[in-house]
């Protein structure tokens, strides 16, 4: 299990023990944390499952593919720290991942 | 008003293998989809990409799979009503009175929802204050290019459809393109050739910028676009297009009764029949114990949502179950020859 931070917009904190292999997206969307709609299921094919990464946290992820970044450009207002929750696979590497999630995914 | 035995409302893989089943024991049927063309999120999404676990079909794209949907179903005569949104659904006696925004009219006994994710709508500007503009000033779609010779248009966007209409409208418009980032994901082709207009001062390039601000009295006046660097730039402006691609939303679904699971509607594993009689839901939308997103689920609850429809539809009948192998009733339907 690694701990991994969910930030509402209404700035709830919700700190979440996910399993190895899930992605960060699932972790959400199995735990009922509002604001992952991840419309698509994990496909890098929608951009709802955005979210900003708390910035310490950016150079530790494992890069975006070029799918991902295309992808981004679609999402409600991106930034330089956002990613796609559904492109971040869980590990013990990611122990204590906060990511905040946005107001609205489109 | 149009009467048919079921309406499916979506044209993605589940609503045309949904139609195959319907038509296969003898229910005619007729489609409804809010995009312009047939295939759903196949279409939309990924018309390319190539998918791997449609059973017995190693590997195929969207786009494909789509085609052999639409060949399976040559045979039959259905009805598609693209570029119709599902907005009204009432109860009418023993059938369900459809409308659409375009003001079609169904009556039937039975409604598959086979909506994926719900209805793809453009996806909008962050702002809040563009929504005043909307349809005036503000378009995330090109209707009529003209009402644009001679104005200044700020173009938001990095994919084809802002590259392509950056590229057109500089031709008699002052064109600003706004992008997120450096790249853009739109055709090599399209892409070399706004940067050469750029060069040649045809487009106002901004990249590494979004639009932060909209202002206007009773028109639509100024921008304001702020880099990643926070630096604020104003530029006036007649018009702003958004092109953000889509995003799907359940819409007017939502006000149909129907028992909802966050985006989802809550089925049987029966008939996949809602909590409405007659109304039935199947594919990405659907919701039930066990239920896996994937394009032969959808296959499979459609192929029963058929069966439930039979009973309403040709109350006094009896189903039979056949097979298309052996059956001559569906090979005629088919227009096959039987041995």
């Amino acid at each position: 299990m690694t701990k991994i931070t969910y930030i509402t917009h209404d700035s709830k904190t919700h700190e979440i023990d996910v399993q190895n292999g899930l992605t960060v997206m699932e972790g959400a969307v199995q735990n009922d944390i509002p604001g992952i709609d991840a419309d698509c299921g994990g496909g890098m094919a929608c951009a709802t499952c955005h979210v900003y990464v708390k910035e310490e946290w950016l150079d530790k992820l494992p890069k975006k593919e070029d799918g991902e970044e295309d992808m981004l450009d679609m999402a409600f207002e991106p930034k330089k720290n956002s990613r796609l929750s559904c492109q971040l696979v869980v590990s013990d590497e990611l122990n204590g991942l906060i990511v905040n999630i946005p107001s609205k995914q489109g | 008003m149009k009467k048919t035995d079921a309406l499916i409302i979506g044209a993605g893989p589940t609503g045309l293998f949904t139609a195959h089943q319907l038509k296969l024991i003898g229910l005619d049927c007729e489609i409804v989809d809010n995009l312009d063309k047939i295939g759903g999120q196949c279409a939309e999404l990924y018309p390319d990409k190539p998918i791997y676990d449609i059973p017995a079909v190693p590997e195929c794209t969207g786009g494909e799979l789509t085609e052999n949907l639409l060949n399976q179903i040559k045979p039959f005569d259905i009805k598609f009503h693209l570029n119709e949104r599902v907005d009204e659904v009432k109860k009418d006696g023993e059938n369900w009175v459809v409308k659409t925004n375009n003001g079609t009219t169904f009556t039937t006994p039975n409604v598959i929802i086979a909506g994926g994710v719900g209805s793809f709508e453009p996806r909008k500007f962050p702002v809040k204050d563009c929504e005043k503009f909307e349809n005036q000033s503000v378009f995330y779609s090109i209707k009529d290019k003209k009402i644009f010779e001679g104005k200044t248009v700020s173009i938001f966007g990095g994919g084809d459809s802002a590259l392509d209409w950056a590229v057109e409208l500089s031709k008699n418009s002052k064109v600003n393109l706004v992008h997120r980032r450096d790249d853009f994901r739109g055709a090599q082709a399209t892409v070399d050739k706004v940067r050469q207009l750029a060069k040649e001062g045809k487009i106002n390039l901004f990249t590494k910028s979004q639009m932060t601000a909209i202002k206007g009295e009773k028109k639509l006046e100024t921008i304001d676009i702020t880099s990643d660097d926070k630096e604020v730039k104003t530029l006036k402006t007649d018009y702003a297009l958004g092109f953000f691609g889509l995003i799907m939303q359940l819409g007017p679904i939502a006000n149909w009764g129907l028992n909802l699971n966050k985006k989802t509607i809550d089925v049987d594993t029966e008939k996949f029949e809602t909590n409405q009689k007659g109304i039935y839901a199947v594919g990405d939308i659907c919701n039930y114990p066990g239920k896996l997103k994937l394009i032969l689920s959808g296959f499979h609850e459609g192929a029963l949502a058929a069966r439930a429809c039979f009973k309403l539809a040709r109350p006094n009948e009896k189903y039979r179950f056949e097979f298309t192998t052996s059956s001559k009733t569906i090979k005629d339907r088919l227009g096959v020859k039987s041995d």
